[in-house]
């Protein structure tokens, strides 16, 4: 996997001019009293609502519906005001103000959205079907004589190529449609990682199928 | 047998460019605010595009985040210092 390129990292060259508004938001969450509360209770108000639309936007994905977006919305906009307060000399400019915060309420949606999964689930996460894989990547039904040999070396390959690990995440995410933000929360992990983890298993399975002639290799057009 | 355009196929390409989730997520401010104003953020930050082109939840909170940025614009307008 990659790294940002260092020199086009922070496009912006410090010490940053901030723009009004971002300045306002700094000068009133650094303040003592009246005002500091006063820029609380302004920012929770925005983040709230930022949660409210975040939520409603996801709920046609989400088995989650009334009462329990609102549940998370609340939860999401309280959490990230704390992390943003508390993380507030994390803030360094590149950005509005405003957009650096939404960041945060918007991850935590994520986050609670993935532990909420838990509250009932549809399918273990370590469950095993394979008749599930050609439903979830598309395959017709009509045309199996077409894809069984490749999702047959696909299995070969999972059993022979990855590692435990690699097994475990590659079934919760590929076979069992396990959100991956859910994922995170049931193996006590991050999205980094179990995102790595199922990136090294996917060109690991897909190089197998390369070599045995069921995928054409691409790598001539990215290189 | 090939079957280069399949879905699966897509799913197990990997783009060697991508950043993973940390890096993304750490500049996925500074991205959205690009796109907001018009720029081309996947010109000048090539592997947080192609790492919101292969992660979902990524780009869920990629679009989220957009969107959040749009509506406040939208809504608030000029929203001012805080009052």
């Amino acid at each position: 996997m990659a790294s940002v390129d260092p020199s086009q990292q922070r496009p912006l060259a410090l010490p940053l001019r901030l723009d009004p508004e971002s300045a306002g938001w700094l000068r009133g969450l650094r303040s003592a009293g009246a005002v500091r509360d006063a820029t609380l209770a302004r920012l929770h108000t925005t983040l709230l609502r930022i949660a409210l639309s975040e939520t409603r936007r996801r709920a046609p994905r989400l088995r989650i519906a009334g009462p329990e977006l609102d549940d998370i919305a609340h939860q999401a906009a309280a959490d990230a005001l704390m992390a943003i307060d508390r993380k507030l000399d994390g803030f360094r400019g590149e950005s509005r103000f405003t957009t650096w915060a939404y960041k945060f309420v918007i991850l935590e949606v994520s986050s609670k959205v993935g532990r909420h999964f838990w509250r009932n689930p549809p399918v273990p996460f370590d469950a095993e079907d394979w008749e599930r894989l050609p439903g979830r990547f598309g395959f017709d039904p009509a045309r199996q004589s077409e894809w069984r040999e490749l999702i047959d070396a696909l299995r070969h390959a999972v059993d022979e190529q990855l590692t435990d690990h690699q097994r475990e995440v590659f079934v919760a995410l590929a076979l069992n449609g396990i959100p991956l933000d859910a994922l995170v929360i049931e193996l006590d992990s991050n999205r980094g990682a179990i995102y790595k983890t199922l990136f090294d298993a996917r060109r690991k399975l897909r190089a197998a199928l390369v070599a045995d002639g069921h995928l054409q290799d691409d790598s001539t057009e990215r290189s | 047998m090939s079957r280069r355009s399949s879905a699966l196929d897509h799913f197990l390409t990997t783009d060697p460019r991508d950043v993973g989730c940390e890096q993304a997520l750490d500049l996925l401010h500074v991205y959205v605010d690009l796109v907001a104003a018009g720029e081309q953020p996947e010109l000048t930050y090539p592997g947080i595009a192609a790492h919101l082109d292969a992660c979902g939840p990524c780009s869920e909170d990629f679009h989220g985040l957009l969107d959040a940025v749009r509506g406040a614009t939208e809504t608030l307008g000029s929203p001012g210092l805080p009052r």
